[in-house]
Formats: structure tokens, C-alpha cells, sequence
């Protein structure tokens, strides 16, 4: 079970709640996801408006913690600002930061991350940062307060799965005791499994269930990928090997030839 | 006075922000609030007085990544 920030959850899924064909495919796909987590936004509401109220009653509905985006930020005040009503909205100090640094790659801009990381964390959120594999700017993410990472595996929508394995892998070997969850890229079950079985706390995915052809079934897919994955980790796999090796014992075996 | 709320040009009549929200239907939404790219918590909306050109953001909760 994951912990983040002092508080556990129960699934190491983490679903965003964006882009569904409807809100019941939504609500479905999150009880046969099993996900503990769900990633909102803030967005402008018009006068009379009744759309932010409507979606915050069917995500309090849910049952599952709330960790609030700042997604579409590109600078660190825009950042900030957004985080700051977020926090008063949700009421959670909870924050999954996001400063983007190119709009085509959705990529985040590592300077200015950790800048507005920094601002945040010693304004008391607890901040998640979404952030690139790089060894360095998780080093400087860390000392800026962040007590979780989130890594993408690819750029954010695009379903490519882990694009650096190595890079992801050596995250998990230097920081053992950092909560890790491959944030965006993910496309297939098969994704979510290999994170888990790298040792990652969590995944966090929306594209890959929402836009699905059966989101609630592609929940649940993910679900057991999830699960089948950290089971696998916590089994200890065998190393990869270059060298067949026979797992039928040769001894005993009848002489033919 | 004519400010900017959510990006469109408004005229309103009321002086500070909690006047200016109930003046444009959101008098009991849950809702956040910036003026001129700062967040004001809903505490000091009473006592936030806006000037002509003013530009106000009203957020709410929306779906998310």
C-alpha cells in the first residue's frame, strides 16, 4: 500500500478523472479501477453555472482521496496561484504540480518546477510533483520539499508506456524510501505492470482508461495489472540472464541417444 | 465599473469582490478566486475592493489528469 505524505492508501492505482464519455462510465470505471486516488482540476466557472458543483458532488461520491492538478500551468506564478485555490476548494494540501515547458511534449520545465515546488512546500502543501526521470532534478525536487515523485513515463496522452526504462529504474535505486509513481504515458496493462514490477509505489493514468473502447473494463484491466505487478516485485524476480539454463533437471533423464 | 472576469470584458456595479460574485450568480457555488493573478482566500473577499481593469478569475472543481 502506498503512503504519501503520512497517509496510506489503499490501491496503488491512481485515476484522473478527464475525458470519460459520460459521468456513470466515470463513476463505473472508478469501482472496478479500485483506485484510493482521484486527479481533479479548477477551471473557470461562468455565472449560474452549475458544472463545478455537479462534478465535485459525483467525485465526493466516489469515496476516494482528492489530489487536485495545476495542470495547463506554465509559469511559477500561474502555478502557484492555481495551487492556492485549489488547496481553498478541495480543502487539501495536497497538490500534484504541474509546469509545463513545451506544448508539444507537455514535458515539465525542471526550473521553474522546482521553484514553484519550493514556494508551495513551505507554504505548506504537499506537493507531487510531475516530473521528467532525471536523477538531478529529482535530487533538487526533494531538497525543495517534495516528499513524493512522480516521473512520467512518456509525455502526458500519448500511451508509449516507459520510454526510459534505465532512467526510471535508477530513480527507484536511488531513492529507496521515496514514494514513486509513474505519472502519464501509460497506454496498456502491460505499462502499469512493469512500473510496479520496477518497485513503483503507484502509477497515475486518465488517457489510457477514459479513452478506451470500455473504460470501466480497461479500469479494471489496469487494476489487476497494477496488482499483479507489486505482487510480482515483492516476489523477488529472477535476474535476466544471458545463458540458457534447462529448468527440467537433466539428472535421472533416460540415456537415447 | 468595467473589469475582466474570466477573461470577457464586464461591467459591474458592486465595489469588492464577495458584492461582485453574488452580482454574477455565484452566490452560493463552491468556488475559488484570484484578482490580478493573486489568489484571495474567501475570507478577504469582503474586504477586497476592485478597481476598474481588474482582472478576476472564478474557478471551480472540473474534471482532471
Amino acid at each position: 500500500m502506498p503512503e504519501f505524505y503520512g497517509t496510506t492508501i489503499e490501491s496503488a492505482m491512481m485515476l484522473g478523472t478527464a475525458q470519460y464519455p459520460s459521468p456513470a462510465v466515470l463513476a463505473e470505471a472508478f469501482r472496478r479501477s479500485g483506485a484510493g486516488i482521484a486527479t481533479v482540476s479548477v477551471r473557470r466557472e461562468a455565472g449560474g453555472d452549475r458544472a463545478g458543483q455537479d462534478f465535485w458532488n459525483m467525485v465526493r461520491d466516489l469515496g476516494v482521496a482528492v489530489l487536485p492538478n495545476t495542470a495547463g500551468s506554465h509559469s511559477v506564478r500561474e502555478a502557484v496561484t492555481t495551487a492556492k485555490m485549489a488547496r481553498e476548494l478541495f480543502d487539501t494540501p495536497w497538490i500534484k504540480l504541474e509546469v509545463i515547458g513545451n506544448a508539444d511534449t507537455l514535458q515539465p520545465d525542471p526550473f521553474r518546477l522546482v521553484e514553484a515546488a519550493r514556494i508551495l512546500s513551505e507554504d505548506g502543501f504537499q506537493v507531487f510533483p510531475y516530473c521528467t526521470e532525471d536523477l538531478v532534478l529529482c535530487e533538487h525536487l526533494l531538497e525543495a520539499g517534495c516528499k513524493v515523485l512522480m516521473p512520467w513515463g512518456a509525455p502526458i496522452g500519448t500511451g508509449l508506456g516507459l520510454n526510459n526504462i534505465y532512467g526510471l529504474r535508477s530513480l527507484r535505486a536511488h531513492f529507496p524510501d521515496v514514494p514513486l509513481v509513474v505519472d502519464a504515458g501509460l497506454g496498456a496493462p502491460s505499462h502499469a505492470a512493469q512500473a510496479m514490477e520496477m518497485g513503483y509505489d503507484a502509477v497515475l493514468l486518465n488517457t489510457a482508461v477514459a479513452k478506451a473502447g470500455d473504460p470501466a473494463a480497461m479500469a479494471e484491466a489496469f487494476a489487476h495489472a497494477v496488482r499483479a505487478g507489486a505482487m510480482a516485485y515483492a516476489a523477488d524476480p529472477i535476474e535476466p540472464r544471458d545463458m540458457a539454463a534447462p529448468s527440467t533437471p537433466l539428472i535421472g533423464k533416460a540415456f537415447l541417444a | 465599473m468595467k473589469i475582466t472576469v474570466n477573461g470577457t470584458p464586464t461591467d459591474v456595479q458592486g465595489t469588492n469582490l464577495a458584492e461582485i460574485l453574488i452580482e454574477l450568480g455565484h452566490a452560493d457555488g463552491k468556488l475559488a478566486t484570484a484578482v490580478n493573478e493573486e489568489f484571495v482566500p474567501a475570507a478577504a473577499r469582503e474586504t477586497l475592493s476592485l478597481a476598474p481593469g481588474d482582472r478576476v478569475e472564478i474557478v471551480a472543481p472540473r474534471q482532471g489528469g
